[in-house]
């Protein structure tokens, strides 16, 4: 477990955690891999964790009736995948697959809520940094909506 | 060698289609050459020629070719209208009139010895293609060079052998990214800003250039100046409707500026004042 504190605490998503908190994340935390094109989670399952991409590269899909599926974003190295595990009704809104052999720390996320409720300095420190990753991905989700390259294009 | 432009800047220069290559469903790159087999054809990365298609009407292009290739001229052209549907027609043998080049080049003296970081969004990567030639050929001469590459989708994807190509010259590294993607698209996918962060930058011995639709470039300063990047190191190229191509017409101006003639290629902290003004 000493390991695992170790390379959390070393995640920026994770600087500057008080140690006491640091221990509470990593107890909740398990390493895990993913061989290329396995489903992580699938959109309507129960979130119960959340994921610290270590290696390898996760896309998200999006299916829609009498469409073709997309990928509308990917995540890498560093990158965080999931926050459904934070928010009622705790289900995931998207399919999540490996693209590449992908290895990643698992945080579980029933105990960190059962600890973010016991403990709100943790609670208010994930709420914290994970609405700096949706407010970052909602301006690229707003970016991404006005098809920029769609309409008008330098000649 | 006496240019056209240098004679009479409003007075085409005779030229002919030498090659016509389909980079994507709706874009082709055009290579021109002197009708009389001049070596014709020097240029600043960044500058545009005024290319007339007779009968149709004159367009404002980007040169997109190597700088040290003499007797051609290269130009990437997306059909949007029946101009550029023209242009993009042309076969080999047909003649273009060719006015300039013009405008500011990318400001590669200021970036030796600098870290060059490239961000392009969808066929903004054609006028930064010769700042790629330029670095890759005086490689000792420049720091890292960082492209952030974004499109709409692969199928959209410019020059997509010379991007791998270059991924593979030292210090050098290609981040290419679309907006959507199909599921057999093993790239990255997200808008182009989301590369920053896969990206090895160095903000304070760089230099930034930008290129691609207006609002991608707005999100992409911002970016940069989050990453540590000073205004003063960042440069944009505009675009406008530009007709004369040397500041008579009136009809690219821009503030006080005009983009044929102070521009296209504009240091941000020159222009943000405009870039953020509502409806300019």
């Amino acid at each position: 477990m000493e390991t695992l504190e170790r390379i959390i605490a070393e995640q920026p998503f994770f600087a500057g955690l008080e140690p006491g908190v640091l221990e509470l994340v990593t107890g909740c935390a398990s390493n895990v891999r993913f061989d290329a094109g396995a489903y992580i989670f699938k959109e309507g399952d129960e979130a119960n964790e959340f994921y610290l991409i270590r290696g390898g590269k996760v896309a998200l899909e999006l299916f829609a009736p009498q469409r073709k599926p997309i990928i509308v974003e990917t995540l890498g190295v560093g990158d965080i995948l999931g926050w459904s595990w934070l928010i009622p009704p705790f289900h995931w809104k998207f399919f999540a697959r490996a693209v590449e052999d992908t290895r990643a720390i698992a945080l579980d996320g029933k105990c960190l809520r059962t600890k973010c409720e016991e403990n709100h300095d943790l609670g208010y420190e994930m709420v914290k940094r994970f609405a700096h990753i949706i407010e970052r991905r909602l301006e690229a989700t707003r970016f991404q909506l006005m098809d920029v390259y769609g309409a008008r294009k330098r000649a | 060698m006496t240019t056209a432009a240098q004679i009479d800047p409003m007075m085409p220069a005779a030229y002919v289609v030498r090659q016509v290559s389909k980079e994507t469903r709706d874009t082709f790159t055009l290579t021109l050459g002197p009708e009389d087999g001049g070596s014709n054809g020097s240029f600043q990365p960044g500058q545009f020629s005024m290319l007339w298609v007779f009968g149709v009407g004159e367009l404002p292009i980007s040169i997109s070719g190597d700088p040290s290739a003499s007797g051609k001229l290269v130009y990437t052209v997306r059909s949007v209208g029946e101009a550029t549907h023209s242009l993009i027609s042309r076969k080999v043998g047909d003649g273009v009139g060719v006015r300039g080049p013009f405008g500011t080049g990318w400001p590669l003296e200021a970036a030796r010895g600098r870290d060059v970081v490239i961000a392009a969004g969808g066929i903004g990567l054609a006028p930064l293609r010769p700042v790629i030639y330029e670095v890759l050929k005086h490689r000792s001469e420049y720091g890292r060079l960082v492209v952030l590459y974004g499109s709409r989708s692969p199928q959209d994807l410019l020059y997509r052998k010379e991007l791998a190509a270059w991924a593979r010259q030292r210090d050098t590294q290609i981040l290419v990214t679309v907006d959507y993607g199909g599921l057999s698209w093993r790239g990255h996918v997200g808008v182009v800003t989301t590369l920053f962060k896969y990206a090895r930058l160095q903000p304070q011995q760089s230099v930034a250039m930008v290129c691609g639709p207006e609002i991608m470039m707005r999100f992409v300063t911002r970016e940069l100046q989050t990453h540590g990047f000073s205004r003063n190191d960042i440069y944009l190229s505009m675009e406008r409707n530009m007709k004369c191509a040397v500041g008579f017409c009136g009809h690219c101006q821009y503030g006080p500026l005009f983009i044929c003639k102070d521009g296209p290629v504009f240091r941000y902290e020159q222009i943000r004042p405009m870039l953020e003004k509502y409806e300019l």
